[in-house]
């Protein structure tokens, strides 16, 4: 009988993490920052129709870095037992702090039990009804969840575009103003980003039951632009 | 009838096609048997941002089947990233009214109305449904619930092609309330507590549900042509 050599779990996990990590840094990143009505998310995408954004439910999105695939398949999860607690529940009772959880433990499991880890970084955002009730779940290939208040940078040297974030980041901007910041951000001082470069959307406070809206490249230029 | 469960009933609904789209509408009684059960319920309700339902039948039922079919619309268009084509909803609240029949056959009976913005034709399209699931397009207008021969009866005298909008609304506004003339089971326009029937309208825009104002305005002056007679 063969037996396997044997590694140290250490190596294992940090085989697997760093495995994860290249696969999400060759992608391209994505910011998501609150401005006065909501929160505004925006990611470097040409495709106009692979999303890395999309509505999860009335007050919740969802983003995703990394490889398409395995996002997706988290984003469609994620839609499917917002509606489906929504519908045996109530409306009311869809929050983004149970979905990042869910979220959590499938990345968690994956992570730890399966040979592959999923290459993604995700994000599962909701607005409230009071600008101080808006939350940013971040949630890692690992299951690691951090909780993040003002904006969150997801994917390829999210440090550097985390850093300029830090820098220009104000309370309460408009959504122009947001949008330009994150751009800025992404793009660095070397590169200029255009509207068709860019994939945004939000989710409005203001915007109704369903919260969720994109932004189509003409809003984005001239909020690029203004 | 002898042992018949007596469950509230919801009554008549009409939608018809003008310029611009369809206007949906119906009255907000609900009865049990020979008793009003509800005054204040919608029967006509959004399903998504071009299309809307109206219902008769059993209230309970109908609710649900509506909750249910809201919600699939919805699933569809947040998993997929567009929303279904309205022949598409059409067929998916066929097999939902299908699904129904053994409840059909005990007396709860829910016989919808969809309508809609038809996006990629650039119409408003009807269609209304038997107990079976049976799914028939209307080209002009529709009426259903126990005020149907009535209300569809001044639809169908007063329809014209391309009708405009505020011609479309006083038309299924005066079809209501000839059935809520005649038939004791369709409420008119309550005045004594502020209850008037749901109208909406479904455009290239998206559904547009009329405020209270217009409504007061539009049976005021059925009212008013009443008297005058």
């Amino acid at each position: 009988m063969n037996m396997p050599f044997y590694v140290a779990p250490e190596q294992v996990m940090k085989d697997r993490a760093d495995y994860a990590r290249k696969g999400i840094a060759r992608g391209r990143a994505l910011v998501a920052v609150r401005y006065d009505d909501g929160i505004a998310l925006v990611a470097e995408n040409p495709s106009n129709t692979l999303r890395k954004i999309s509505e999860i439910y009335d007050r919740i999105a969802f983003a995703g870095v990394g490889k398409y695939n395995e996002f997706d398949q988290l984003r469609v999860a994620g839609v499917r037992a917002a509606d489906l607690k929504g519908f045996q529940y109530s409306r009311d009772d869809v929050d983004a702090r149970s979905l990042a959880n869910n979220y959590a433990q499938i990345l968690g499991q994956i992570f730890t039990h399966e040979m592959k880890p999923m290459e993604v970084e995700i994000l599962v955002a909701e607005v409230g009804r009071a600008p101080a009730d808006d939350q940013l779940f971040h949630i890692l290939y690992d299951g690691t969840v951090v909780d993040e208040r003002r904006y969150s940078v997801l994917g390829g040297d999210a440090e550097a575009i985390g850093g300029r974030m830090k820098e220009t980041f104000a309370d309460g901007q408009a959504l122009p103003a947001a949008v330009q910041e994150a751009t800025r951000a992404l793009s660095g001082a070397e590169r200029t980003l255009l509207a068709t470069d860019l994939e945004v959307a939000v989710l409005s406070r203001s915007g109704g039951r369903r919260c969720f809206r994109r932004l189509s490249d003409e809003t984005v230029a001239a909020a690029l632009a203004g | 009838m002898h042992g018949e469960m007596v469950v509230p009933h919801a009554t008549t609904c009409v939608a018809l096609r003008f310029a611009d789209g369809v206007v949906m509408a119906g009255d907000r009684r609900a009865t049990s048997g020979n008793l009003i059960s509800h005054r204040g319920m919608e029967k006509v309700v959004q399903a998504d941002l071009h299309s809307g339902v109206a219902i008769a039948g059993a209230a309970g039922p109908a609710m649900e089947m509506i909750k249910l079919f809201q919600l699939q619309l919805e699933h569809y268009e947040k998993v997929e990233g567009s929303a279904l084509s309205l022949e598409g909803k059409a067929n998916q609240l066929s097999m939902m009214v299908r699904g129904n029949l053994p409840a059909a056959m005990q007396g709860m009976v829910v016989v919808p109305i969809f309508a809609g913005y038809d996006l990629r034709r650039g119409t408003g399209r009807l269609f209304t449904y038997d107990v079976t699931g049976g799914r028939y397009e209307e080209h002009d207008f529709v009426a259903t619930g126990s005020g149907m021969l009535h209300a569809g009866t001044v639809i169908k005298i007063g329809w014209r092609d391309s009708l405009d909008r505020a011609a479309a609304v006083a038309l299924a506004c005066r079809g209501l309330w000839e059935a809520a003339d005649a038939d004791s089971a369709t409420g008119g326009p309550d005045v004594l507590r502020g209850i008037y029937p749901v109208v909406a309208t479904i455009t290239h825009d998206g559904w547009s549900r009329l405020g209270d104002a217009e409504l007061v305005t539009a049976f005021d002056s059925i009212a008013s042509e009443v008297r005058s007679r």
